[in-house]
């Protein structure tokens, strides 16, 4: 049986680690690959760095990033933020990351995600999406939108059809990440992350709200998550990956423990 | 010296990070004469078995891996390298190198909250002592991705099992040869500790 997965995320900026609240109010904690080293050596089952800025500019100094993260870390890791092609895709994946995700780019062409799995494998496309609660209407009857742009615009696209569709078109795996609740630690949105990975077949990553062991317990049990991200927890240091993997076993969900 | 085979398919660079982490002399060729002179090999890979074997007979890297592995040189066989070594893939019913009898299976699954590819961490069981198993201890998980399946057609090849649905074999090993479905370059400490091991065996079981 696979075990639940502990999934660390990086926020990158220029090369520096960066946490956002709410996606504002963005502030550096370090070296990102340093860290990265740290939680690989400290039993996180994978890695996502989240190249936050960007920007075109900045393509070359990721594929170096990922180079050099590749270097260090020897379990999966993938990689996020203004991939807009097949290209991009591919020069990451060959770089060292074993999957990349798509956000953004993916909600302005759709095809963008079938062309990726082509490319690089359905298992290696994942299908990132940000998500805000709305009132239900006929055009986003789940009463969860997608928004873009690092959770700033809304596009009137109902979340659950999206990751239906995100599965049609091939993504292997879906990052659902509630804007509601991110940087709240208050825990995360069990239902909508519930309400997706009852409705696709392949894995689902939960995203946002992690503030303590027992949320990561209630997203992987009741939220049935294959997956929990977090990111602030571990950071700054309230808990460690082997803590909260700990909790977890404890509770007996199944976890990796030998590393 | 390591010698890793690259015939394009998926990222071999991981392999020859993960050597490089354990202090493994490895090099990285597309050479059949290369690969015919090896002392240890490699031979990793991700993808479809059929595009595998077509560039493999295209590059002339099949007779050179046969020949090495009748010369008695060490190989380690990785995820799509654990799979063409047998006679033929059920992927796009495929033969493949037979250095191993046996075929490459999909997965059957009955039960369907399943998915395929089979992807994560899950825990490898050894079966039969090998010295590249040496210190695996239960509850020891390594990372899979793949649908298919290595199933050697005499029982006493399979090394270890791991459970996605049932048992199936997720490490075999003939004579001078060892492979695995699951990926020790990407499997931390404890993937990293099987190619130490690799890197010291003599090919001898």
């Amino acid at each position: 049986m696979l075990s639940k997965r502990l999934v660390v995320c990086l926020d990158v900026r220029g090369g520096k680690l960066a946490k956002s609240v709410k996606f504002v109010d963005t502030r550096d904690i370090g070296d990102p690959i340093a860290k990265a080293r740290q939680y690989y050596e400290d039993g996180v089952d994978e890695l996502v760095f989240y190249d936050i800025t960007a920007s075109r500019e900045n393509r070359d100094i990721m594929i170096e990033f990922v180079e050099a993260a590749a270097d260090q870390i020897f379990i999966p890791f993938s990689v996020g933020g203004g991939i807009r092609s097949v290209g991009d895709a591919t020069k990451l994946r060959n770089a060292g990351a074993e999957k990349v995700n798509v956000n953004t780019a993916a909600v302005k062409r759709k095809e963008l995600i079938a062309e990726i799995a082509d490319a690089i494998g359905g298992q290696s496309t994942i299908l990132s999406m940000d998500v805000r609660r709305v009132t239900a209407t006929k055009e986003i009857p789940s009463g969860y939108e997608i928004v873009v742009n690092g959770g700033v615009t809304p596009t009137g696209i109902d979340a659950l059809g999206w990751a239906k569709t995100g599965e049609k078109l091939g993504a292997g795996e879906l990052v659902i990440n509630s804007i509601d609740a991110d940087g709240t630690k208050e825990g995360y949105e069990l239902k909508l992350t519930r309400l997706m990975a009852d409705a696709v077949g392949i894995p689902v990553i939960a995203s946002g709200g992690a503030g303590a062991p027992e949320h990561l317990y209630d997203v992987l049990t009741e939220g049935h998550a294959d997956a929990a991200l977090v990111a602030s927890v571990v950071h700054y240091g309230e808990y460690t990956c082997r803590q909260l993997k700990e909790y977890l076993s404890g509770r007996g969900i199944k976890m990796r423990m030998n590393y | 010296m390591i010698t890793i085979i690259d015939y394009n398919a998926g990222n071999i660079r991981s392999v020859r990070r993960a050597c490089a982490e354990v202090g493994m002399e490895a090099r990285t060729t597309a050479d059949p004469a290369v690969v015919a002179r090896a002392e240890k090999v490699i031979f990793p890979g991700v993808g479809a078995a059929p595009s595998a074997m077509a560039y493999l007979k295209k590059a002339g890297l099949d007779t050179a891996i046969r020949d090495v592995f009748k010369a008695g040189v060490p190989v380690l066989g990785i995820c799509l390298g654990a799979q063409i070594i047998l006679e033929k893939s059920e992927e796009g019913n495929q033969p493949c190198l037979g250095l191993v009898p046996g075929a490459t299976v999909r997965f059957r699954l009955a039960d369907k909250q399943l998915k395929i590819p089979h992807m994560g961490w899950n825990e490898v069981k050894v079966v039969k002592t090998h010295p590249l198993l040496d210190g695996i201890k239960p509850g020891d998980e390594f990372y899979f991705v793949h649908s298919y399946y290595p199933q050697p057609a005499d029982g006493k090849n399979v090394y270890a099992v791991a459970d996605y649905g049932g048992d199936f074999c997720c490490a075999l090993g003939y004579k001078n040869l060892f492979a695995t479905q699951f990926h020790p370059e990407k499997s931390g400490r404890l993937g990293l500790e099987m190619l130490a091991r690799f890197a010291r065996w003599d090919g001898r079981v």
